[in-house]
């Protein structure tokens, strides 16, 4: 380990440009680093031995690599970005949920079935249109957008005889009418670093599916809210999607715990690598501590937040 | 200074160019069937066919 920075384990598999960046500016600032591909490490869960780095910084595109990556570190006592519990919960959008509404931060409307009986009668509890998403996926990746009993049967149908068995669990969300875009703000520790539109023609906002972004301003309504929804999660570096509903409210519709930015450094002008490389060096001074003039992470800083107030469009202005 | 390296697609042995500043882990493209490839190693050069996207992959 280093003297005098923080030494910090850049876990990995695929490496994406966000990986990269994150690399050149470790590189860039001298700060002590390795790079982990955690599909060729070895984990000998028998040796207790202690972290090799100071900091581990779990950037892997596999969730469930990086979710076992960080399971086994933090047993060994390392210190993680993010945490693993933050992980678990970002990873499955059913726990997103639930730790959103017990911190009482407003989200989509949102129901649970556990089989296809109960799947349509949430569906049609929620009412028309409906949106179904798998409990556990990324990228925009099967979505449906259900307009009628037909074909709610259908799809229903579809999950439970073709997929696997994430999808024999049904989340099941009211569709929110956006105005043709959603909000992703960065969350880095206890700051909102930038934020942008995503905007697409199609119902599903997301860049991975060809959204456009362009810069918003980070206003003081999508900042309450983001980081409401980050410390409902339990804080560290992330990436919050707000919906705008017509009657004039921001609802948190996901939390990602391993974000992706390169489409949004441009449009935002804001190094957002450099901001995460920051954050981790500050966590690997010791986690809370004060470094130049930031925080790291507070470990209770989900239990202790104030509830927070509705955030209102009215009060965002961009 | 780096000069570019030259690796073999394993898919269909066309010749693509490595980078400089290429890092095991990402992922290129070979030029001639377009098939995804993931840099094995740099030094020396060395690659294989990326694998596919798998469900849970993403943010």
């Amino acid at each position: 380990m280093s003297d005098s920075t923080p030494r910090i384990g850049v876990l990995c598999d695929r490496l994406r440009v966000e990986e990269k960046l994150i690399i050149e500016r470790l590189r860039e600032r001298g700060i002590d680093h390795e790079v982990i591909d955690v599909r060729r490490a070895g984990f000998e869960l028998w040796r207790r031995g202690a972290p090799r780095c100071d900091v581990y910084l779990a950037r892997c595109v596999s969730h469930s690599k990086a979710q076992a990556a960080l399971h086994i570190l933090e047993s060994l006592g390392a210190v993680c970005v993010n945490r693993t519990g933050v992980s678990d919960v970002c990873g499955d959008k059913m726990r997103t949920t639930l730790a959103l509404e017990r911190a009482g931060v407003p989200t989509p409307r949102t129901e649970i079935a556990l089989s296809e009986e109960a799947a349509l009668e949430a569906i049609e509890r929620i009412g028309y249109p409906a949106v179904l998403k798998p409990a556990t996926g990324s990228w925009g990746r099967l979505l449906s957008l259900v307009r009628d009993r037909d074909a709610a049967e259908a799809i229903i149908e579809h999950k439970a005889t073709l997929g696997s068995h994430h999808h024999s669990i049904f989340y099941i969300q009211e569709y929110i009418d956006k105005p043709g875009r959603d909000i992703r703000s960065f969350v880095v520790g206890d700051r909102v670093i930038c934020a942008v539109a995503r905007r697409a023609a199609h119902w599903v906002t997301n860049t991975a599916r060809g959204a456009v972004t362009e810069n918003i301003p980070a206003s003081e309504g999508i900042e309450t809210l983001s980081l409401a929804a980050a410390r409902a999660v339990g804080g560290g570096v992330l990436a919050i999607d707000l919906f705008e509903t017509p009657d004039g409210l921001l609802l948190v519709n996901e939390v990602n715990d391993n974000m992706e930015f390169r489409n949004c450094i441009a449009p935002t002008g804001v190094d957002i690598p450099g901001e995460i490389v920051e954050f981790v060096v500050g966590v690997g001074f010791g986690g809370g501590a004060v470094v130049d003039g930031r925080r790291g992470m507070a470990e209770d800083s989900h239990t202790t937040a104030p509830l927070p107030a509705p955030v209102v469009v009215g009060d965002v202005s961009w | 200074m780096p000069t570019t390296m030259t690796i073999e697609c394993p898919e269909c042995a066309a010749g693509a160019e490595l980078r400089p500043d290429a890092m095991a882990g990402e992922v290129l493209q070979c030029p001639d069937c377009g098939v995804e490839l993931e840099v094995i190693s740099v030094s020396p050069p060395q690659v294989e066919l990326a694998p596919t996207v798998e469900e849970d992959w993403g943010e």
